[in-house]
C-alpha cells in the first residue's frame, strides 16, 4: 500500500491544461523526484496535493484516506506538508515561534482555555516547547532560537522551513526546490540535511529540484513532466538515458 | 524557560490592585474634568487594544470599530435607563415594550453589550474575513455605517436620530480601570498563547500559515469576535460617561481616532496603545484652545470646530513619514526591562508578563 497515491490528476486553468493525467505512487520511506523544464507543471502538482488548488479531475489519497478536496490546513493535519519554492518563513517571528506554530494543529484546548491557561492547555504548551527545543537542537538551529527568522541567512531559512514543517509531524514531506539559491557548498549540506531528516523522522519525501546533482543523488524514483504531461518515470539511471527526457531538456536534435 | 508564574506575574497583579485602589480614591479626590479625561483614556485604551489585536497582530484591516462600539453603547443605555427617563427621551414614538420597562444593573448590561457586539462582529466577520486587504477594509467600513443607519431607522428601540438622553452614570473610574485591566490582560494572554502565535502567522504569510496547519478563517474570526466583545464593552462605558447616546457619536471619525492612536503607539504593541491613547486624549483636550475664537492682530478670528483634527492629521503624516513603527513598534513593556533600568519614571502601565 502506498502512502501517497495520485491517480489521473488533471489541473486546468481556463483553457490552459497545466497538468494532465498525472499519476504517482509513493511508497513509505521513499524519496521521489519530480523534474521537468520550467513551466512544466511541477509546482502545480504540489499545489494540488497540498490543497491550495482544487483539481479539475483525479483523486488523491494519503495513507488510504482521500484528501482530494480538503483545505491545506486539514491536509497538513493529516500528515502531509510542504516547503515552498521561495523561502516563506514567518520573517517577523523568532525562530522559536516559527517552529512552535507546527504544534498548534494538535491544540485541543479552546481559545478560552488558552486565555485562562487551563492545565490541559499548559501541558500542551510545555510539551510543544520541549519538542521545539529538541528539534532545534537536532537540526543545529538552537543557537538562533531567539533571532528573527527574516534575519537568518538564506540557507538557514531553508533549514528553518524544514524544521517548521517537521514540527507538524508529517508522514509525507513535499520539498519544492530546497537547494535553489544556495551555493554549491550549501547544496551539498542540504542534500545531507534532507537525507538525515528523512532517516531520523522516517519521512517519505517528494522533491522538486532543478539541480541534477541533487536529484540524481538522493531520489530513488523520478517522474519527468513536460508541458503538464508525464513523459517518463523510473530510477535515476533510466531517466538519464531516456530519449524523451533528453529531448525535453535539450530540444529535439 | 519561557513562561513561569514569577515575579513578573506577581508585579502585574500588584499593579492591577494599585490601579484599582487609585481609581477608587481618585473618584472622590479628583475633580470631574480630570476624571472624565481619565475615563476617556481608559475607553480609548480598550478600543486601541482591540484594534491592535485585529490589525497589528492578525493583519486584518477592519474599520468596523465605530459600529461595534455603537452596539455596546445602545445596549447599555437602553438597559440602564430608568423607565420614566425613557419616556422623556422617546417623544415621537413609544419605546418598544421589550425595553420600556427594562432596568438592569450596570454589570450585566455591559456584558450583554459586549456579547451583542461580539455577535454582530461575528456576523460581519463571517462573510467579510474571506476578503483581503482593501476589500476587507471597504466591507467593514460599510458594515459599520450600516449599523449606524440601522440604529437611526429603528426609532421604537433607539429613538432614531434623536438618540437617548439621561443615561445614568452608574460606572465611574473604577469600572473603566477594571475594564481596561481585563481587556489588556486577556488580550495579552490571547496574543501570547498558541492561538496568538497562529494569529501572527496569519499576518505574516497566509499561505505558509495554511501549510503549517493554521485554519485561516477560524483564526481571523476568533480575533475579530474577541476584539468585538471589548469594543462593545468600551462603547457601553462610553455611553455611561457621555450620558447621551446618538448615532452621530459613532460616525467613522471614531474609528479613525482609534487608528490614529494605534499607529502612534505602534500597531503591534499593546503598551504603545496604552501610551498613545493617553497622549491622544490629553492632546485633544489641550487642542480645544485652537478651536476657540481669538483676536489675532486686532482681527477677530471666529472659532473653527474641527481644527483639532487638522493637528492629528499633521501628526499622522509626520508619523508615517518619519516613524512608521510608532512609539513602541512591536515592543511590549515588561517588568524585567523596567527593573533592569531601576527607577525609571514615565512608563505607565501594562498587564504583561513578557
Amino acid at each position: 500500500m502506498s502512502l501517497l497515491n495520485i491517480s489521473n490528476l488533471t489541473m486546468q486553468f481556463g483553457g490552459l491544461v497545466a497538468v494532465s493525467d498525472f499519476n504517482l505512487e509513493l511508497k513509505q520511506g521513499k524519496i521521489a523526484g519530480l523534474i521537468g523544464p520550467n513551466g512544466s507543471g511541477k509546482t502545480t502538482v504540489f499545489n494540488v496535493i497540498t490543497g491550495f488548488y482544487k483539481p479539475t479531475q483525479g483523486n488523491l489519497f494519503l495513507d488510504g484516506k482521500e484528501i482530494t478536496n480538503l483545505t491545506p490546513d486539514r491536509i497538513t493535519a493529516m500528515g502531509l506538508t510542504r516547503i515552498f519554492q521561495n523561502s516563506r518563513v514567518f520573517r517577523d517571528l523568532s525562530v522559536f515561534d516559527n517552529v512552535m506554530i507546527g504544534h498548534h494543529i494538535r491544540m485541543r484546548s479552546s481559545p478560552v482555555a488558552a486565555v485562562l491557561r487551563t492545565p490541559g492547555y499548559s501541558a500542551h504548551e510545555k510539551r510543544a516547547i520541549d519538542q521545539t527545543m529538541l528539534l532545534l537542537e537536532q537540526l543545529d538551529l538552537a543557537v538562533h532560537v531567539n533571532e528573527k527568522a527574516g534575519a537568518l541567512p538564506y540557507g538557514l531559512q531553508r533549514k528553518l522551513e524544514v524544521a517548521r514543517a517537521l514540527s507538524t509531524e508529517p508522514k509525507v514531506l513535499l520539498l519544492d526546490e530546497p537547494a535553489t539559491g544556495l551555493s554549491s557548498e550549501e547544496k551539498d549540506e542540504m542534500i545531507d540535511f534532507i537525507l538525515k531528516v528523512r532517516q531520523d523522522y522516517g519521512l517519505t519525501i517528494l522533491l522538486i529540484e532543478h539541480h541534477m546533482r541533487v536529484v540524481m543523488g538522493i531520489c530513488e524514483e523520478i517522474s519527468v513532466l513536460n508541458y503538464g504531461k508525464t513523459i517518463a518515470t523510473g530510477n535515476p539511471v533510466e531517466i538519464q538515458s531516456n530519449q524523451a527526457v533528453i529531448d525535453a531538456y535539450l530540444g529535439e536534435g | 524557560m519561557f513562561r513561569l508564574p514569577t515575579r513578573s506575574t506577581m508585579l502585574s497583579w500588584g499593579l492591577a490592585a494599585v490601579l484599582l485602589l487609585l481609581a477608587y480614591i481618585g473618584e472622590s479626590a479628583l475633580d470631574d474634568y480630570v476624571i472624565r479625561i481619565l475615563n476617556m483614556w481608559g475607553i480609548y485604551v480598550i478600543l486601541v487594544t482591540s484594534f491592535d489585536l485585529v490589525y497589528g497582530i492578525t493583519g486584518q484591516f477592519s474599520l468596523a470599530h465605530a459600529g461595534l462600539a455603537a452596539i455596546g453603547a445602545y445596549t447599555v443605555s437602553l438597559l440602564t435607563l430608568p423607565p420614566d427617563a425613557k419616556l422623556m427621551s422617546f417623544l415621537l414614538q413609544a419605546p418598544h415594550p421589550l425595553i420600556s420597562n427594562a432596568q438592569w444593573p450596570l454589570l450585566p448590561a455591559l456584558l450583554l453589550g459586549g456579547v451583542l457586539a461580539a455577535l454582530v462582529g461575528f456576523m460581519i466577520g463571517a462573510p467579510a474575513l474571506r476578503l483581503h486587504g482593501d476589500y476587507l477594509l471597504i466591507v467593514t467600513f460599510g458594515f459599520s455605517e450600516i449599523i449606524r443607519l440601522f440604529l437611526i431607522n429603528i426609532p421604537s428601540i433607539t429613538n432614531g436620530a434623536m438618540g437617548l438622553k439621561g443615561v445614568p452614570y452608574l460606572s465611574g473610574l473604577r469600572w473603566t480601570v477594571a475594564a481596561v485591566i481585563l481587556a489588556v490582560f486577556l488580550t495579552n494572554r490571547l496574543i501570547t498563547s498558541s492561538y496568538g502565535r497562529a494569529l501572527k502567522c496569519v499576518r505574516e504569510d497566509e499561505i505558509a500559515a495554511e501549510a503549517v496547519g493554521v485554519n485561516l478563517y477560524r483564526h481571523k474570526t476568533l480575533a475579530f469576535v474577541f476584539s468585538s466583545f471589548f469594543v462593545g464593552i468600551a462603547g457601553g462605558l462610553f455611553a455611561e460617561i457621555l450620558g447621551t447616546v446618538d448615532p452621530n457619536t459613532f460616525r467613522p471619525a471614531l474609528t479613525y481616532a482609534v487608528i490614529t492612536m494605534a499607529i502612534l503607539g505602534g500597531l503591534k504593541s499593546l503598551t504603545g496603545g496604552v501610551i498613545a491613547a493617553g497622549i491622544y486624549t490629553v492632546m485633544s483636550e489641550l487642542l480645544r484652545t485652537v478651536e476657540a475664537p481669538r483676536m489675532i492682530f486686532s482681527y477677530n478670528f471666529p472659532g473653527l470646530p474641527g481644527l483639532r483634527q487638522l493637528a492629528f492629521a499633521v501628526m499622522l503624516l509626520v508619523l508615517i513619514l518619519f516613524a512608521q513603527r510608532g512609539l513602541m513598534g512591536s515592543n511590549e513593556f515588561s517588568w524585567d526591562w523596567l527593573l533592569s533600568r531601576f527607577k525609571r519614571p514615565g512608563t505607565k502601565k501594562e498587564g504583561g508578563e513578557a
